[in-house]
């Protein structure tokens, strides 16, 4: 008994955290869209402040009937009394809101739910402004937009806290300095942005799939936040465009396979439970897969869509394998990376053999990446073990991770006893 | 690391008889060679094919229409590639599909 309400007052702390970290994006996104950029900082401060009476208020009396509308009503309080208390309302807030009956503007903070995803749209333009690195974006974009704790950035990052508030005071400083508005581009400059801001949120999906930071929950909160910031944008004509639409799938395909590839070590493809794929995403990747295909453009993002599609179907097929090598042939004409480079060269084995994959595999000479290594001793093995041992080696040594060589120690160690 | 042009001749560049699925075969050919270059990031740009019909334009104002017999080989596409050298831009035209047809890849260094 007394562990089951353990387990329920747990599971209740961690969704009114779920709570919160939801609010606090839509909370700051119409507090600075309605006060100007420049007052971001005070935003948040309001914000956390009615996150703390809540938490105190909520623990005292019971979590009210409406807890959103709590929330709004007490961060409006709180923004009218930091105003009057500042003076920065008179001496700032003033000047700027153009006309009209002030105290009505303020009294109007409006938390309507249009009003919500409008400023959340903005908002995520506004960070991806190009005067600031794409890294700091990627910080703001976790903090702004989906509500994550400086901690948990500095977890995500392998960074520490001080680091990670200084990128983003930085970043703000500068959004102050351009003078950067809450407000869509223009008609000629939106094609454009759109750009920065998909790059932004697949920046922030890979964030979360491929980090080194061995809490589970944080990545798949990364991903699924990526994808949420994705379907803002299908809300709205002018930025669902196909290629955001292919974003879209790829981030469903990719995160279709989290629980097959969360335990201790990461899971290799092919040994994957094919029964823990999520059917649902996959079935969400398909249907914006179908409609990424409007259009003439063939962004990188349908070249990875596609390419994950076909890793969600489970049956190696020739068809399939030869598919994924076309489409890495394609998508490293447009987009080199050392990955792309080794995944195609792994899709050339699986559809050429070894032999054929080895030679081009030899041409790469990526002589820092252990994956390299790994790729030359997959494909050496069976035609040669004591070369397939050696670039184990070499990999073992490049690793990074504890987890990363322990696995490649288990191969090493398979090899000599083959030999033994 | 230096552009090199790879320019892609060959006898006939006249596809129009052969079946689709012969079609969808050459392509995967060529994408499979400059996807290999790709791989090695040594494209610098993905270049085009260039149709089979066309004009050619002569002193005095001679226009006469391709395919262009004068030539033996004709020239059918061309990509860039970066190279530190003439002879690794050479050794990266080996396995262009443009010799399975008997025809030639002509590699030319590109003025800065």
């Amino acid at each position: 008994m007394g562990w089951m309400l353990l387990f329920i007052m747990e599971k209740s702390s961690e969704s009114l955290q779920q709570l919160f970290q939801q609010e606090f994006s839509k909370m700051v996104a119409v507090i600075s869209k309605t006060f100007g950029l420049q007052h971001i900082e005070i935003a948040e401060d309001v914000v956390s402040e009615t996150f703390l009476q809540a938490t105190e208020a909520w623990k005292a009396k019971g979590i009210p009937p409406n807890p959103t509308a709590w929330l709004y009503a007490v961060a409006k309080q709180k923004i009218l009394h930091h105003f009057r208390r500042n003076k920065i309302y008179d001496e700032k807030v003033l000047p700027e809101i153009i006309s009209g009956n002030v105290m009505e503007e303020i009294e109007e903070v409006n938390f309507s739910v249009e009003n919500i995803k409008d400023s959340q749209l903005q908002m995520l333009f506004a960070i991806c402004t190009p005067v600031i690195a794409s890294e700091a974006q990627i910080g703001l974009a976790l903090r702004i937009l989906c509500g994550f704790g400086i901690d948990e950035i500095a977890e995500a990052f392998l960074s520490n806290k001080e680091t990670i508030n200084k990128r983003l005071f930085r970043a703000k400083e500068k959004l102050r300095a351009e003078k950067v508005l809450m407000e869509l581009p223009s008609e000629n400059e939106i094609t454009k942005r759109l750009d920065t801001v998909l790059h932004i949120i697949y920046l922030l999906f890979s964030e979360g799939y491929y980090s080194q930071t061995q809490n589970q929950n944080l990545q798949k909160d990364l991903c699924l936040e990526a994808l949420r910031l994705g379907l803002m944008l299908t809300e709205y004509e002018k930025t669902n465009l196909p290629k955001t639409n292919a974003l879209i799938a790829l981030m469903c395909f990719h995160a279709s396979r989290f629980s097959a590839r969360q335990s201790n070590t990461i899971v290799l493809y092919g040994q994957q439970d094919q029964e823990l794929w999520d059917a649902t995403l996959i079935n969400q990747g398909i249907y914006f897969l179908n409609l990424s295909v409007q259009g003439e453009e063939l962004s990188s993002y349908h070249l990875e869509a596609r390419i994950a599609y076909w890793h969600c179907r489970k049956e190696g097929t020739q068809e399939k394998w030869e598919e994924i090598l076309q489409l890495y042939n394609r998508l490293l004409q447009i987009n080199y990376s050392p990955a792309v480079a080794l995944n195609r060269t792994y899709a050339l084995y699986k559809v050429k053999g070894k032999e054929t994959a080895l030679v081009e595999a030899e041409k790469l000479k990526l002589e820092n990446n252990h994956f390299y290594f790994m790729l030359l001793a997959e494909l050496y093995t069976d035609l040669d073990q004591q070369k397939a041992r050696l670039h184990l080696e070499r990999a073992y040594d490049l690793a990074k991770t504890r987890t990363e060589k322990q696995g490649i120690q288990e191969k090493i160690n398979l090899i000599n006893q083959l030999n033994a | 690391m230096k552009d090199f042009a790879l320019l892609f001749r060959q006898a006939d560049y006249n596809y129009s008889k052969i079946s689709p699925e012969e079609m969808e075969e050459i392509n995967k050919r060529w994408q499979n060679w400059i996807g290999g270059i790709a791989a090695q990031g040594k494209l610098a740009v993905g270049g085009s094919r260039l149709a089979a019909d066309g004009t050619v334009l002569k002193a005095g104002g001679v226009v006469t229409d391709g395919p262009f017999v004068e030539i033996r080989e004709i020239l059918g596409g061309f990509i860039l590639v970066k190279a530190d050298n003439l002879e690794e831009a050479t050794t990266l035209a080996h396995g262009c599909p443009a010799l399975d047809g008997n025809g030639s890849v002509e590699i030319r260094p590109l003025f800065v």
